[in-house]
């Protein structure tokens, strides 16, 4: 255990904090993922080309419209939700009386459609999106280095996914949602319109990815390959947590960010297969996910 | 002489002949995935299972054939066998943890599973991680018959794609594949009648792999190389949709749809460039939306129909 | 039942396959009586090394065949044809073979990305044409790995070590640690920058490997802080080298730890800007703003492309040029021959200075070290470097005695 006590407190926090801002994403996209799957009971490959595609509009806004960072963190949203709508409307609600693999399917062609469009406008190496000019600098709090624009992306985050949650779970309209997941047929009989529900559900899905795209820009590089590395990290988490509680995929997210870090720390070489082992060990273990509930 | 018997020697013929008309390594590249398709229908289509995982055990196939081959000296017979034995070890492995869940949760199960060996191999030391594992000899068949000549290589390719496909014709036709099939249609059932559901979808699924191994392991001699594409998640999306677009549960469906992604995407890339992709998954949302049944599916229906009429 | 006729037939057309010679009634090489030379461009279109090589390789190759033309007026046509590897090793021989099979293509050339060219290598050498390995730096490509078919043009990670890594040692910064493209390029980079510092009384701390085309290099960096290095060394190029620079900085590494652009193109600078660059050692074999010869040449790209020619672009045509001029000189395009030809010519034009290609392929000629201008000493765009050394081939690159090639002989 000495090897723990030799690391530098410094390198120590950075990795906890870049864990953190790695389990940030984790958990808005696996909160996404899994209010669609309760509404849909569609996985939707397509979120991390959603994120992706996030992260562009924010790009090419400032690019081409001059639209800073702030209003694209409003507008951009917006944008790929609409998106989503779309794509509800025009394809998926088709499928609802098939297979569920079918949504699947369906989701990961439009991923590599999305992919496909974006890699042939701008190459597969990333753009630059300078940080808004409020957040460059960071503080230096004596044991380690805290860039703002970081510390930044786990609180809006955060609130963002603690907003969900209490918006699912203590509001009227959450209610509707949680009626409509549980019994579509009976709350349709009640007089609540379960389609349109449906398509908001996937569209605020499809924003909640546009969301974190944005907040990803500027940390890293917006590239059109950035979703599809981060989709299947996303799985293994969704699959870990279980998709029975919103409030077991944000904590899941967080906490395999977490663990991501110190890997990273302990053993760079595992960094990237650590949440993979650790899915294989909850399958083992507990397959229905440490917070889902079997059917 | 049954129809159908007319139509496999036809296949056969033009399997024969054809690398007197078309570039060799272009037919051999498709008769790899027609083989990987196959491999993957049998769990897809047969069972209802669809892993997005494939990858992991052709990657597999392809690394550990020519790591056998090049590291340690065996002929391309052996290498290919012991390529096909390690993708099937591992098809063992996923296996037993992915039917611990079914649907959606399979798919995703397969897909991370798939997803750490593809870090396996871009870390391991035998690996050469992006520089892929190069330079892969050829070989002689059986100390025999040199490989290094595209045209022995090709009936070599041949007679393996037909061995799989006859193994994979023979197991969806033999008492195991019926109790696959009940298993797809309805699971419940097939468990009250006394059948041990989990011990028939493993077995199903480590053949399946160990198939994909093999046209990975095949693959690795036609290109002398082993790469990380290989074991790529785009590579376990490409399957399914050879599978899709072919048909799914027909058996010359994987083939079909092979043959016609990997001709569309050599003669595209060179004219539309990333544009393949996007025509790819075109074709996926088209045939998720309107041919669910893929091109052979839909042409057998539309035989019946005629017949019917 | 079926089945089993098919194997039985199958085996019976196995046997006489073998014997059948089909593969010798396609011509080994085309002969220039075909009237006909072909040269293929094989790049990274669009990833992050596109800047360095990518569209401007193809202008450049274009360039030097138009003026080849137009100065030799040779009897023969002479076409181009290009692809992008994608920085894919199997992409990229898969291309080639299929060039070379089908199309008939005699030369390939820019050849970015080393595990690209490692495997273009071996095809090239089965099939009896002609690589010329402009982009790609991995030492390899001439040492262990080197082929009798095979040029390496431009640069490759010995030299760069040699050079600049030398120079930032001997100027204080004897404790390094590396950040490393995790493929042959950055492999060899780190290897051969290791023996150079270690050589020098330095010392190597630790080393992080990281993926081509990385998004993120935060926690890469945060390890090479805690590791308390003087000296961060990028063994890596392009977009990444880029990217790791603009994260350094955002975490405030740049205050205490300096960082060593081991390959950086004019191109890097440019995308960087002077003000985050300045005062940087680098090692180059070619500068537009050198002479007049270069600034003619970069005259002339600047106004096809926007943009200043890289080493790599220049190299380009520097290459092509050689191996048209070659071809002439052989009477023919066989491979032996011309090989046979160019390596006894030495090379003198805009690019390569004193340049001669020895037994195991690699060109050597004049490497440059240079320094990065502050912002107030540049007086005009792409004003960036000072020239401080002209270090000659023979001391830049290895020297044949420790070639590993099994061509050189000893």
């Amino acid at each position: 255990m000495t090897a723990l006590f030799d690391i530098p407190i410094q390198a120590l926090m950075g990795q906890l904090m870049l864990g953190l801002v790695n389990g940030s994403f984790y958990a808005t996209l696996s909160l996404g993922l899994a209010v669609i799957f309760g509404m849909l009971n569609i996985i939707n490959f397509a979120h991390g080309a959603l994120y992706m595609m996030g992260a562009f509009l924010a790009w090419m806004g400032l690019e081409y419209l001059g639209i800073g960072y702030w209003p694209s963190l409003i507008l951009v949203p917006l944008a790929v939700g609409l998106f989503g709508v779309l794509i509800e409307r025009s394809m998926l609600r088709w499928l609802y009386k098939l297979d569920h693999l079918y949504g699947l399917l369906l989701t990961f062609g439009l991923a590599l459609v999305i992919e496909g469009l974006f890699i042939n406008g701008y190459g597969v190496s990333g753009q630059p999106y300078q940080i808004p000019a409020e957040l460059t600098g960071g503080f230096n709090l004596g044991f380690m280095f805290l860039p703002y624009y970081r510390g930044w992306v786990i609180f809006a985050s955060l609130l963002v996914c603690f907003g969900t949650w209490y918006g699912i779970e203590k509001t009227r309209l959450g209610a509707y949602l949680r009626a409509a997941t549980e019994n579509p047929k009976l709350t349709q009989a009640f007089g609540i319109n379960v389609p349109l529900m449906v398509m908001l559900t996937y569209g605020f899905g499809a924003a909640l990815a546009g969301f974190a795209g944005v907040l990803a820009a500027p940390a890293i590089q917006v590239s059109p390959l950035m979703g599809s590395h981060l989709i299947i990290i996303v799985f293994a988490v969704v699959v870990i947590g279980g998709m029975g509680s919103i409030l077991g995929s944000i904590l899941t997210g967080l906490g395999l960010g977490v663990v991501e870090g110190l890997t990273n720390l302990l053993y760079p070489a595992a960094s990237a297969t650590v949440v993979f082992v650790i899915m294989a060990i909850v399958l083992m273990v507990r397959p229905a996910g440490l917070f889902g509930k079997e059917k | 002489m049954s129809r159908q018997a007319i139509a496999y020697i036809a296949l056969l013929a033009l399997g024969l002949l054809a690398p007197f008309f078309i570039y060799p390594v272009l037919v051999m590249k498709v008769l790899c995935f027609a083989l990987f398709a196959c491999a993957f229908n049998l769990l897809l289509g047969y069972t209802g299972l669809l892993s997005f995982g494939h990858a992991a055990f052709f990657g597999t196939g392809a690394y550990v054939a020519g790591f056998a081959i090049k590291g340690w000296g065996f002929p391309p017979e052996l290498g290919i066998l012991v390529g096909t034995a390690a993708s099937a070890l591992l098809g063992w492995a996923f296996g037993s943890l992915a039917i611990r869940r079914t649907g959606i949760y399979f798919a995703m199960v397969t897909l991370a599973l798939a997803q750490m060996v593809y870090f396996v191999f871009l870390q391991a030391p035998f690996t050469g991680g992006e520089d892929g594992l190069q330079g892969v000899p050829r070989g002689t068949l059986l100390g025999l018959i040199s490989l290094s000549k595209d045209i022995n290589l090709y009936y070599f390719v041949l007679a393996v794609f037909v061995f799989g496909f006859c193994l994979i014709h023979r197991t969806i036709h033999s008492p195991f594949g019926q109790i696959l099939k009940a298993i797809r249609e309805n699971e419940p059932r097939a468990i009250s009648l006394g059948y041990d559901v989990a011990k028939y979808k493993l077995l199903a699924f480590v053949l399946s792999a160990g198939l994909a191994g093999l046209a990975g392991a095949t693959k690795t001699l036609v290109f002398k190389f082993a790469t990380l594409t290989d074991a790529h998640w785009h590579s376990s999306g490409e399957v399914v949709l050879m599978t899709i677009l072919g048909g799914m549960g027909t058996v010359f469906g994987p083939v079909v749809g092979s043959t016609v992604i990997v001709s569309l995407q050599n003669e595209l890339a060179d004219k539309v460039g990333s544009l393949v992709t996007v025509i790819l998954g075109s074709i996926f949302v088209i045939c998720v939306l309107l041919f669910r049944r893929g091109i052979v599916g839909e042409i057998s229906a539309l035989y019946k129909r005629m017949i019917g009429a | 039942m079926k089945c089993k006729l098919l194997n039985v037939a199958l085996a019976a057309l196995l046997i006489p396959a073998a014997t059948t010679a089909w593969a010798q009634s396609k011509p080994a090489a085309m002969k220039l009586s075909d009237n006909m030379i072909k040269i293929g461009v094989l790049t990274d279109m669009s990833g992050v090394y596109s800047d360095l090589g990518g569209q401007g390789a193809v202008t450049a190759v274009q360039m030097a065949i138009d003026d080849f033309k137009a100065q030799y007026k040779p009897k023969f046509a002479i076409e181009m044809v290009y692809a992008d590897h994608q920085n894919k090793a199997d992409v990229g021989s898969n291309k080639v073979r299929e060039w070379y099979d089908t199309q008939g293509v005699d030369m390939v050339t820019d050849l970015l990305n080393s595990g690209v060219s490692l495997a273009v290598g071996k095809v090239t050498q089965e099939k009896k044409r002609i690589a010329i390995f402009v982009g790609s730096g991995s030492t390899r490509l001439t040492d262990q790995d080197c082929t009798p078919n095979t040029v390496h043009y431009a640069y490759d990670t010995y030299a760069l070590a040699n050079v600049a890594g030398k120079a930032i040692v001997k100027n204080g910064g004897d404790s390094w640690f590396f950040l490393t493209a995790d493929y042959a390029f950055g492999h060899s980079l780190e290897k051969d920058t290791s023996d150079v510092v270690k050589a020098n009384g330095g010392k190597v701390l630790g080393t992080v490997r990281h993926p081509l085309n990385a998004s993120d290099f935060s926690s890469y960096l945060l390890q090479a802080q805690a590791s308390k290095a003087k000296i961060i060394g990028l063994a890596n190029a392009g977009g990444d080298t880029i990217n790791s620079i603009k994260a350094a900085s955002e975490f405030g590494i740049t205050k205490n730890q300096q960082l060593a652009g081991l390959l950086m193109f004019i191109t890097d600078i440019h995308a960087l800007g002077l003000q985050t660059t300045q005062g940087m050692l680098l090692t180059s074999g070619f500068y537009w703003d050198k002479d007049d010869e270069t600034r003619k040449f970069s005259k002339r790209f600047f106004d096809k492309t926007k943009r200043n020619p890289t080493m790599v672009q220049a190299g380009d045509y520097s290459a092509v040029t050689t191996y048209l001029k070659a071809v002439v000189a052989a009477g023919t395009d066989e491979a032996g021959a011309v090989m046979a030809k160019m390596k006894s010519t030495p090379i003198n034009d805009f690019f390569a200075k004193n340049g001669k290609i020895r037994e195991n392929g690699r060109m050597i000629h004049d490497m440059y070290l240079m320094q990065v201008k502050k912002p107030s000493e540049s007086k005009y765009p792409w004003d960036y470097y000072d020239i401080k050394a002209v270090v000659s081939g023979e001391d830049a690159f290895q020297p044949l005695s420790a070639s590993q090639c099994p061509l050189v002989k000893k």
